[in-house]
């Protein structure tokens, strides 16, 4: 009795075994995960639509990708499966992870800030899988904090501040008054754009703190025309992760000269008004799915889909082993509907990838700017090369 | 062109309304125009193909690209993406004397080879729209993947081939059960098509991938590359979009759109032969009829390169509406 019991379960066990490894034949799962309470996404912040922040939570950019998926899965036998999970915290996200790694799942989109990505990626070491960072915008993420298995879809604050740069020094507007925000993600946006400085040649005249309020003791702090007198600039930079003060500085400055940074001239990967290499159609779709305009985070969790896909399509639904060695190799080309090949760099696997300088409503530049030239890859004068890099995995 | 116009004038005195019909399409032939379609414009170009002035524009709907004409040369189509809208140009008038309604964002199309069906992708839908000429209405739609492109009819009128920019991949349609027959996988981001090799062969252009796939057309698998180098241009700049045959099979011409040069290859070989330097970013090409000129669209510098093909020298450069795509010939 009791052996027959064994045998049973035995055979229940080998059948779940065979019946899971055949479906994974058939099935790449990609798994996003998100927080429940992200102030990122705070009702308030976005309805105010500040511009390098998010409008919305970037799911629906996964669903659009995903769809579009669907020709290129049916062509090597294969289905794209996308589920959706909202967790309390970094540790219940990387217990989400594990979980559904235990069932199969091989690549994970993290829609996480910063300290929760880097978090993930720690206990995560070693495993068999791929996380996608599609939001977190930290240099150091992809310098002291890279790991092997997670890569980047969202620009560094580096690539963002390298191509504002470009743009200043093509237009010959070197020198530059900085406006500082009390916030620590303030002083990482200024630390990215120092670095910018030193690399392309612009001059830092002055950094001066700002406060949000309007408490007349402090005036010099939270005046924006008594923080911007008294100084030569052509540019004025605005580092404000937050963004509601920085949205004050166009024209209420005292001298008549562009901002740029948190607000005015924005750098960022994503544009709604993008018009070239089909973007007005992806564009459409992802309007016709949220119900708002597209943003760079959006563009990140629709092309984290769309590595995957290509990946796992060009090795004809290959093993794990081979979409990671050929997603991390030359060979991988990704269309970002931004004009150039994309693929990951080799160095900290970041998304190598141009970047657009834009206003409210238009896109201004494109960045690798005309004449920043870069003896392998033009993408790579945007961001950490490759003897900048401190990452090693 | 005077006397024509003299002579339709007559025609139209003496004879009437009626006649007036049915004498435009007959004098319609070979006036020699080039058209040219600009999408930030909203106009059909006509220039004179011998001075290449501007004869006159042709408003259309709103974001004109895919021209082709009627297989008799009197009716001009005109896809208009934004206008949903294939306009059809009469070219003995010279304007716009029918909208079809194709559906939503018609990119290019191509024609059966009766002249009756027309062919169109749907870039924003992914759909092939099949559309009855006699019927003026649509008679089928074939979903396929995401900004489908090139829409190539075979002689036979019996396969369409439907390039998608997102799905990286040709589709085969068959005519009369519109099911897709088969799904190649091409290089990234496929464009448009031409036939070689008697029809073995079917080109189609990868504008990310910078290359050009050769699908052999009897187990609809790719069988080949044809890859560019022009000299100063790194290999992400080789974006190639347009292509064009000369009829016997010999060469083809393709644009390499940020790489500024339109490509001369020899098919059998699939060698490079030649680099021609044109505008910037050239998109749309076609010959002559008598295949000594080449006339390439130059959609960022706003004109159009006219290449005399025995010497491969650009003859004249000549400025034309905003962003112009495609040019055709009525010689």
């Amino acid at each position: 009795m009791r052996y027959r019991f064994l045998f049973l379960f035995i055979s229940a066990c080998l059948w779940l075994v065979v019946g899971v490894s055949h479906a994974a034949d058939k099935v790449v799962s990609i798994a996003y995960l998100e927080l429940d309470d992200d102030p990122r996404y705070r009702e308030k912040q976005m309805q105010a639509r500040y511009p390098g922040q998010p409008w919305g939570r970037p799911y629906a950019g996964a669903e659009v990708a995903l769809r579009e998926a669907r020709f290129a899965g049916s062509a090597v036998g294969v289905e794209f499966r996308l589920s959706h999970h909202s967790e309390a915290d970094a540790e219940a996200a990387t217990a989400t992870i594990e979980r559904l790694a235990e069932q199969g799942v091989k690549y994970f989109l993290l829609d996480l800030p910063g300290g929760a990505v880097a978090e993930i990626a720690r206990r995560t070491r070693g495993r068999e899988l791929l996380l996608f960072n599609l939001s977190a915008l930290d240099d150091s993420l992809r310098q002291a904090e890279c790991q092997a298995h997670l890569l980047h879809l969202a620009p560094s604050h580096s690539m963002l501040s390298d191509a504002l740069a470009q743009f200043l020094v093509a237009h010959k507007w070197p020198e530059v008054l900085v406006l500082e925000g009390p916030n620590a993600e303030d002083a990482e946006l200024l630390a990215a754009f120092q670095r910018s400085a030193r690399r392309f040649g612009l001059k830092i005249e002055e950094v001066r703190p700002f406060v949000l309020g309007r408490n007349p003791r402090e005036r010099s702090r939270n005046n924006v025309a008594l923080l911007t007198a008294g100084a030569d600039y052509d540019v004025v930079f605005v580092a404000d992760a937050n963004g509601e003060f920085a949205r004050d500085v166009p024209y209420q400055i005292q001298k008549p000269r562009p901002v740029v940074g948190s607000a005015g001239l924005v750098p960022d990967w994503w544009h709604w008004a993008w018009e070239r290499h089909g973007a007005p159609q992806l564009n459409g779709r992802f309007l016709k799915r949220a119900g708002r305009p597209m943003t760079g985070y959006d563009w990140s969790a629709w092309v984290g889909v769309k590595a995957v896909v290509e990946s796992v399509a060009r090795t004809e639904g290959g093993s794990f082993q081979k979409v990671r060695a050929y997603m991390l190799s030359d060979e991988l080309i990704v269309d970002g509907f931004k004009g150039n090949r994309l693929g990951f760099r080799s160095w900290d696997h970041q998304l190598r990838q141009p970047l657009f300088l834009t206003t409210l409503n238009w896109v201004v530049a494109r960045a690798p700017l005309e004449g920043f030239l870069h003896k392998i890859n033009n993408l790579d004068t945007l961001g950490f090369d490759k003897r900048d890099s401190n990452c090693r995995f | 062109m005077c006397k024509k116009s003299k002579c339709y004038l007559t025609v139209s005195l003496f004879i009437g309304l009626l006649c007036q019909l049915v004498a435009a399409p007959l004098l319609a032939r070979d006036t020699g125009y080039l058209f040219v379609s600009s999408e930030k414009d909203h106009v059909v170009t006509v220039l004179d193909g011998k001075s290449y002035k501007k004869v006159m524009e042709i408003k259309t709907s709103e974001r004109p690209r895919g021209l082709k004409f009627s297989p008799d040369n009197s009716l001009l189509y005109v896809g208009c993406g934004d206008g949903d809208s294939i306009d059809i140009i009469d070219i003995a008038k010279l304007k716009v004397v029918d909208q079809l309604d194709v559906g939503d964002d018609p990119e290019r199309f191509d024609l059966s080879p009766d002249g009756r069906y027309l062919y169109v992708s749907n870039e924003d839908n992914g759909l092939l729209t099949v559309f009855d000429l006699e019927q003026k209405k649509t008679v089928a739609e074939v979903e396929v993947g995401e900004e489908p492109e090139g829409v190539m009819v075979s002689p036979d009128g019996r396969t369409v081939y439907v390039s998608s920019e997102v799905a990286n991949m040709v589709h085969v349609v068959d005519v009369g059960t519109y099911k897709v027959k088969a799904n190649v996988l091409v290089g990234n981001r496929p464009r448009r098509f031409a036939l070689a090799a008697d029809g073995k062969e079917v080109w189609v252009t990868s504008e990310l991938a910078g290359n050009v796939s050769v699908i052999d057309t009897k187990d609809n698998r790719v069988i080949d590359e044809v890859n560019f180098e022009p000299k100063g241009f790194r290999p992400e700049d080789v974006t190639p979009v347009g292509l064009v045959m000369t009829r016997d099979g010999r060469i083809a011409y393709i644009t390499l759109g940020s790489a500024n040069h339109v490509a001369v290859v020899d098919v059998a070989s699939r060698k490079v032969l030649d680099y021609v330097l044109v505008g910037r970013r050239p998109w749309g090409v076609t010959l002559s009829r008598d295949e000594k000129t080449l006339y390439v669209t130059n959609g960022k510098s706003d004109d159009l390169s006219i290449i005399d093909t025995g010497s491969l020298k650009v003859k004249r450069s000549v400025p034309v509406g905003r962003v112009p795509y495609t040019v055709v010939v009525d010689d």
